[in-house]
């Protein structure tokens, strides 16, 4: 079982509780510290209180405990076929080359060929090149270690551009199936697409960075719940910080933020949609798309000529 | 009475649903719920989400909803309500004491051995309270369920012991899977077991909805590898759910939504399920045939834009080409045709003009990804008719719509 209490808020925090109180005892702070760590807004108020009146005979009245060992609970079953799926996902060569030898005898919880990402991109990294691999681990090392990096990267055009910068987060994109680092350089923060890196090697010198702040917009846009638009557009757009109001049974205001280097794909993809979406604001955005169609017109013009 | 902990998922899953995707929707419009019920999940969510949400007032209602940037988020947020199912006061007592007397894999003990050891670390409690021997060996079995304990015979009595400790992979691992792989929620459960520590790894196009889909996931693929059929209870679905054969997880990074592949023995034919409308996914017996079925799968999939099937007119495929121009400083809208054109093939005309052609069994599936490259269409053909002429009214419609602005 997936929702299970083995693998609950409230047992973590116990497990950290009585962690701390075979040592010795617990204090309040403490405990209240642990709570907040591993559960909810509102936890304290049930375990504390559980814990203290003896519900949950696991602690004594002056924070001791019975118990003679701190608690660990092996894993489940359902943990280590989940680690054995892992595991025979190819992007984990990335990282390593070996399986733990304590998955052999595990079934795992499902293959490659048991799921598929149905619309993501074919030009996707190339997980399994060796130089991409050697790559990825010193950018991984040098982000968990704050070192700066010395980097070739092939831009959009076929130039080569040296770069130095320090790694700080690697994100992935599932639909374009790649990973890129971003950090700062001495003259701004930086993206890269790892698939992008000729030459990567940790900077010895000295490197004095400049980081900048992301720029973030917002656009608005009117939605006509047709075709159940709606839940289509709402959905399409969820991972984006937003704001939906409803303006009558049938017809929506919503606000996105989105950040700025994203504004074509964020463009293409109100597109999309049709006239299902209307943008409504910021006037910039409304010129991109009458541009879009003045440029559409003269290969379909309106019906109306 | 109020608790913070919750028996079932199905409610608050519904909730997160509504507040994150929809998020316009204030008390009033959940009258297929109590007035209690709404109060009790709200703060629910509030309690495991504190940190996004978000509320609007309005003259006459107050409007809670979850907002998310998931690019900024190294976790996903919804994992947090998959670790809140409630348990009694015996469980959780029960859980530390059996696993601080079983610490060790060398530790073995009969069921009455450990219920003794059980009254002795509970005697230095005011009202020490007791546990049958049946409570005792129930917790055991449902332990050896989970993998959690092992049970040996050992003549006629059986010994139970703890699973063998295995190392957890590198934080840094379970930090990229937790959000890429499906059941992120389990890598979730293991991280919980780390130190805390920050991920270097963010996601953009993260579609965090998925996390709120576990259990159905977790059980279609459970029976997917298993080669055994699934009964699939779906919203408004027929009260008795029927038989399928899993195919395969089907995941959209665009959109968000995920399927359920599954051959349909009784109609013959494949389906897809949405898995935030499935309210139930259970395996049943074990599956003949299978290699049949995913051979045809296989087949179908050369027309499958997504994940509309041949349904009942298998016969029916339609075709689209859509001519394309670009100019000699757009070749990535080139590169685009050849990495977004799927099951369709591209075919350059000439240096700034390119063709893109499909036969599909469901056009519709289209017409979005169609939509994205207005201001280059220079020619469009659909075998449906009816879809053409609904792409060209809705580019009518469009230069309408933005006909006064600006």
């Amino acid at each position: 079982m997936l929702f299970s209490e083995l693998y609950s808020a409230y047992y973590n925090a116990v497990a950290k509780i009585l962690s701390s109180a075979v040592n010795g005892g617990i204090t309040d702070r403490q405990l209240r510290e642990a709570v907040s760590l591993s559960a909810f807004d509102e936890s304290i108020l049930t375990i504390e209180t559980a814990l203290k009146d003896q519900q949950w005979q696991l602690l004594y009245k002056d924070g001791t405990t019975p118990l003679e060992h701190a608690p660990a609970m092996p894993l489940t079953t359902l943990q280590k076929r989940w680690i054995k799926s892992v595991y025979l996902d190819p992007r984990i060569r990335l990282f390593t080359d070996d399986t733990p030898s304590w998955l052999d005898d595990v079934e795992p919880l499902f293959t490659d060929e048991d799921v598929c990402v149905f619309d993501k991109y074919a030009d996707g990294d190339d997980f399994t090149d060796e130089t991409y691999i050697r790559f990825f681990h010193m950018i991984l090392h040098a982000a968990e270690n704050s070192l700066p990096l010395k980097l070739s990267v092939r831009n959009r055009h076929g130039h080569i551009r040296n770069t130095v910068m320090v790694p700080k987060v690697i994100e992935y994109s599932e639909k374009d199936d790649k990973f890129r680092i971003m950090g700062d350089s001495s003259t701004s923060t930086v993206t890269v697409n790892i698939g992008r890196i000729t030459q990567c090697s940790v900077y010895e010198g000295n490197v004095s960075l400049s980081p900048s702040e992301q720029e973030y917009e917002t656009v608005e846009f009117d939605l006509f719940d047709t075709r159940k638009a709606l839940e289509r557009v709402l959905m399409h757009f969820a991972h984006f910080e937003k704001e939906v109001e409803r303006l009558d049974e049938s017809h929506y205001h919503v606000i996105l933020r989105y950040e700025h280097s994203d504004r074509t794909e964020l463009l293409i993809r109100i597109l999309s949609f049709g006239p299902m979406i209307k943008v409504t604001a910021p006037k910039s955005f409304i010129l991109l798309i009458k541009m879009r169609l003045e440029r559409q017109k003269q290969y379909l013009p309106p019906a109306s000529l | 009475m109020y608790s913070e902990l919750i028996k079932n998922f199905s409610l608050i899953r519904r909730f997160m649903q509504e507040f994150y995707i929809y998020g316009f929707k204030s008390r009033d419009d959940y009258s297929k719920v109590s007035s209690r019920s709404y109060d009790d999940e709200r703060r629910r969510i509030e309690s495991y989400l504190s940190d996004y949400r978000q509320f609007r007032r309005t003259a006459d209602s107050k409007t809670v909803y979850i907002s998310v940037d998931s690019r900024t988020r190294a976790h996903n947020p919804f994992f947090r309500a998959w670790k809140a199912k409630s348990f009694t006061d015996g469980d959780i007592t029960l859980h530390f004491i059996i696993f601080d007397i079983l610490h060790d894999p060398s530790v073995s003990l009969t069921v009455s051995q450990i219920c003794e050891r059980i009254d002795d670390t509970l005697s230095g409690f005011d009202e020490p309270r007791t546990f049958d021997v049946s409570t005792v060996r129930k917790k055991l079995k449902e332990y050896a369920e989970e993998g959690l304990i092992t049970m040996q015979k050992q003549g006629r009595t059986v010994v139970y012991s703890r699973a063998e400790d295995v190392p957890l992979p590198p934080a840094c691992i379970l930090d990229l899977f937790t959000e890429i792989s499906p059941c992120g929620v389990i890598g979730s459960t293991l991280l919980d077991k780390l130190p805390p520590h920050e991920s270097i790894f963010t996601f953009k196009h993260h579609y965090i909805t998925a996390a709120m889909d576990s259990e159905i996931i977790y059980s279609f693929l459970d029976a997917l590898h298993d080669g055994s059929f699934v009964t699939i209870r779906h919203e408004n679905g027929k009260s008795a759910p029927e038989l399928f054969v899993p195919l395969q997880l089907m995941i959209s990074a665009q959109n968000g939504r995920q399927y359920l592949m599954v051959y349909d023995p009784v109609r013959h034919m494949i389906r897809s399920f949405r898995t935030d409308k499935a309210v139930s996914v259970e395996k049943a017996a074990k599956c003949p045939d299978l290699p049949r079925y995913r051979e045809l799968y296989r087949n179908a999939r050369q027309h499958m834009w997504g994940i509309s099937t041949e349904g009942f007119s298998p016969d029916r495929i339609e075709h689209i080409d859509m001519t394309v121009h670009f100019d000699d400083d757009e070749q990535h809208i080139l590169q685009r045709l050849f990495r977004e054109k799927r099951c369709g093939a591209v075919e350059l005309i000439d240096r700034n003009t390119a063709k893109f052609s499909a036969d599909v069994y469901n056009v519709t599936e289209l017409v979005p990804w169609l939509r994205t490259f207005i201001c280059r269409i220079k020619e469009i053909h659909i075998s449906d008719k009816t879809a053409e002429k609904r792409f060209l009214d809705d580019i009518d419609m469009m230069y309408r719509m933005y006909s006064d602005d600006v």
